[in-house]
């Protein structure tokens, strides 16, 4: 028998430290699958976030650094600069991207950096226990906002994609999700495309991905994807925000 | 030689490869693994038609598919 689906070459074999049916683990193998597809592993080098996916060392067999938080363009932005052959991607989460880190990102973006930013969005700060963040839904029920999001209290959800499209030095932006294998299959294009962007110096490409938080959600697995279909992308829609 | 391989001991039973199966080919298991989880089995082995949707939502990477 013949083998077609298994674990890419730049994902190591450790297993990962993430909750049950968490959609990081997805957007790893599709980040890894990527990379192999391209064939640019050994001249890759990832910038880890703070948050859940500050173990991506572990995970990725390819190089990784870890930048404090929030600043990953920043820290990608240099290597880049000084080893220009370099693929250079960061992967950061919401509150790691649009919380403490806006400025960085507005910032690499403006300036047209040729990296690539995958961004992963489950709206809470997961890896704290279930904190409100910038993207949190109005209404949305977290640790810090037991009653519900109020926009009057705490403002409103932030669009960065939507948000970035604004800015010339940015080359591509898209939303995609991982609550299916069709969006999955999407996913794994946009995020194939910000890749090819950069080994063709297009420069800044970044693709936001929606996925599902089911333990800081307080819901099952099957129960988050299902909201992520009903709730979360009627709030954040799905698209391409720019594309030259 | 099955078409799908689970690895019990990475599977966190979240269940969203039984959810995607268009053949239903896969259940929980009854048993435990060594983390404490309800691993996924695959059950229907004629029914399988190597498609790939369960390692595709698989955010362990815990599963291999032959054809």
């Amino acid at each position: 028998m013949k083998k077609i689906f298994s674990r890419p070459e730049s994902l190591t074999p450790a297993p990962h430290l993430y909750c049950a049916g968490c959609g990081h683990g997805i957007i790893h193998r599709l980040v890894a699958e990527s990379i192999d597809e391209l064939g640019v592993r050994e001249k890759t080098i990832a910038v880890a976030p703070v948050g859940c996916a500050v173990f991506a060392y572990d995970y990725f067999n390819f190089d990784v650094t870890e930048a404090p938080h929030g600043r990953p363009p920043a820290v990608a932005t240099g290597i880049k600069r000084v080893l220009p052959d370099r693929i250079v991607f960061t992967y950061q989460g919401d509150g790691d991207i649009a919380a403490i880190g806006t400025a960085e990102t507005i910032h690499a973006a403006n300036r047209g950096e040729n990296i690539t930013v995958i961004f992963v969005n489950n709206a809470n700060y997961g890896m704290t226990g279930g904190q409100m963040a910038p993207t949190t839904l109005i209404g949305q029920k977290t640790a810090t906002t037991p009653f519900g999001r109020d926009a009057k209290r705490d403002g409103y959800p932030l669009h960065l994609c939507e948000l970035l499209a604004t800015l010339k030095g940015v080359a591509y932006l898209e939303r995609v999700t991982v609550y299916n294998p069709k969006h999955i299959f999407n996913a794994k294009r946009a995020i194939k495309k910000a890749f090819q962007n950069q080994i063709d110096g297009k420069g800044f490409s970044l693709v936001e991905v929606i996925s599902q938080c089911p333990v800081d959600w307080g819901m099952t697995p099957l129960d988050s994807v299902a909201w992520v279909k009903d709730v979360f992308i009627k709030e954040f829609p799905l698209g391409v925000f720019k594309d030259i | 030689m099955e078409k799908v391989i689970i690895d019990a001991d990475k599977c966190k039973g979240c269940a969203l490869c039984i959810e995607a199966c268009p053949k239903k080919c896969l259940i929980l298991s009854d048993t435990f693994n060594k983390a404490g989880y309800r691993p996924a089995v695959f059950t229907q082995k004629d029914a399988c038609i190597s498609c790939g949707f369960c390692f595709q939502v698989c955010p362990d990477i815990a599963i291999e598919i032959y054809t």
